[in-house]
């Protein structure tokens, strides 16, 4: 197998935290490979690890045992080469979206680059995203939608080997969330980029993901099955509402999360 | 100007001062040695018809008094700063330094400043350094604390964003540290002021000099009780300016 097709890679990991009860077990024993430009979703019931695997990935976290690679090195701790995109977008409230996005281009490209070369790079991400209006203004005078939009310029500016998005559209609307699923097709249909995404959203997994891995409930939750998603790309999500085997996909999914691996209410 | 904000933003403050004079005068009227408003008033315009004349050390005009102490609560408070700011980071930072300044502290903190005057004029052996060493005093402790606490409450969301990254110790510092602890800082500043103000009328009592502190005291060996009336009045809208100054500074930092 060669490096393409185990670009990130999870071997036996295992994930426990010390708390005030005793050890917590998070995650047992995962194993997974993403190829170079797959788009992975992380799904399961809250609690499931989920984000804690993308932390993993991120390098925020260090597995308690087993072994994390990207694009064939050891993950060592977080770096540039995995942008992550966070759940609540966290931009810097005091620079404006020029700026936060120019911090990450100046940490990634300032030893090699001219500041205006910086500055062109800056723009390219914010136009990406079409927020080249937005440049000067402060994460507080934009919406949710647009905030969020900054947060993947601003990961995707640095160019990393894997994007990495702990449930970005989870605290938008509907109707902003099918928007920005519809731009993140189309950013990464032209980055040709490898993501990782965490979603508790069953239509989002199905309709952005080549794979679909899908936890089982903590404690100790690991990977309960993986589903390969093959509808053709580009997809629309019209197109789709009519289409039998993405509700086929569709009602594989909401099996295993309601059926096979039923939250007990908590 | 429209009715609505005469009703509801002008009237009551009016009302409160038009009744606290009221009081003052009907008080004024029972007690012989108290001046009243009219008297005051005349006085004061006589006052600030010239507030800068020297006659000598003991005897400027009121301006002159007013500036020495400002200038003392500024130095006192700029060299706490200076020592405070700094120290507050290191102490959010590293917890085995928060550990360690925290007795101490917390045992200093409750003492009044003016405690402190006997040991400034011990050690400086002169009046204005140990008045400016009491500010300092005063002044230290809110920044201090407000500073740590600004920077333990760094939220974990800022902090990651700088793992990911990988941004040195000082771009974290500038772009991070510093912009979100700000606004903890600016809440230091203006209790430091607001106690600074406070202490050197008293200070200033003790050492004498020039001040608007040993003014009030020089007035009242003169038994000039409208002059004492009117420092109260100088000290209290000084202090007013300095609190709205700072927290419109305050404003502009809040994100």
């Amino acid at each position: 197998m060669n490096t393409l097709q185990k670009y990130v890679l999870a071997e036996n990991v295992h994930m426990s935290f010390d708390t005030k009860h005793g050890k917590f077990v998070a995650l047992e024993n995962v194993n997974l490979r993403i190829s170079q430009g797959e788009f992975i979703t992380l799904i399961g019931h809250s609690g499931c690890g989920k984000s804690t695997l993308l932390n993993l990935f991120a390098g925020l976290l260090s597995p308690t045992s087993g072994f994390m690679f990207c694009a064939g090195r050891e993950i060592a701790g977080p770096g540039p080469d995995r942008g992550v995109v966070f759940q609540n977008h966290s931009l810097l409230p005091w620079l404006t979206c020029y700026g936060n996005i120019h911090l990450a281009v100046e940490r990634v490209f300032g030893a090699t680059e001219s500041p205006l070369q910086l500055k062109e790079r800056t723009r390219e991400a914010l136009t990406l995203v079409h927020l080249g209006h937005a440049a000067d203004k402060y994460p507080h005078e934009i919406s949710g939608g647009m905030k969020q939009r900054v947060g993947i310029a601003r990961a995707l500016s640095m160019q990393p080997k894997v994007l990495l998005m702990d449930e970005p559209f989870g605290a938008l609307d509907a109707l902003t969330r099918a928007h920005l699923q519809d731009e993140l097709m189309k950013i990464v249909a032209a980055t040709h980029s490898t993501v990782v995404m965490v979603t508790h959203d069953v239509d989002e997994a199905v309709l952005l993901s080549d794979r679909i891995v899908m936890m089982t409930n903590g404690p100790a939750a690991t990977i309960g099955s993986i589903l390969e998603v093959d509808l053709p790309k580009p997809r629309d999500r019209i197109a789709l509402a009519n289409n039998t085997r993405y509700h086929r996909l569709r009602s594989e999914v909401l099996e295993f999360l309601y059926q096979k691996h039923a939250k007990v209410a908590a | 100007m429209p009715k609505k904000f005469i009703a509801t933003s002008l009237l009551p403050p009016v009302c409160g001062i038009a009744l606290f004079i009221a009081i003052w005068g009907l008080i004024a009227l029972t007690s012989p040695n108290l001046p009243g408003p009219v008297k005051t008033w005349d006085a004061a315009v006589e006052l600030f018809s010239d507030p800068f004349y020297e006659n000598g050390p003991n005897d400027q005009g009121i301006g002159w008094n007013i500036l020495s102490s400002l200038q003392r609560v500024g130095i006192g408070f700029g060299l706490a700063a200076l020592v405070g700011i700094p120290l507050g980071f290191m102490v959010g930072r590293f917890d085995f330094l928060d550990k360690m300044t925290s007795p101490i502290v917390s045992m200093l903190r409750p003492v009044s400043p003016l405690a402190w005057l006997p040991i400034g004029l011990l050690v400086f052996k002169a009046a204005n350094p140990a008045a400016i060493w009491v500010i300092f005093i005063s002044c230290i402790w809110p920044m201090i604390i407000n500073t740590a606490m600004g920077v333990r409450q760094l939220p974990q969301d800022y902090l990651n964003v700088a793992r990911v990254l990988k941004l040195s110790e000082w771009k974290v510092f500038t772009k991070i540290l510093f912009p979100a602890t700000l606004p903890f800082v600016l809440t230091g500043i203006r209790l430091s002021i607001g106690t600074a103000w406070l202490v050197i009328v008293a200070a200033e009592m003790l050492t004498g000099g020039i001040g608007i502190g040993f003014w009030v005291w020089d007035e009242w060996n003169n038994l000039n009780v409208e002059h004492i009336i009117i420092a109260i009045f100088v000290v209290g809208i000084i202090g007013l300016l300095l609190e709205k100054i700072l927290v419109l500074l305050a404003k502009r930092f809040s994100y």
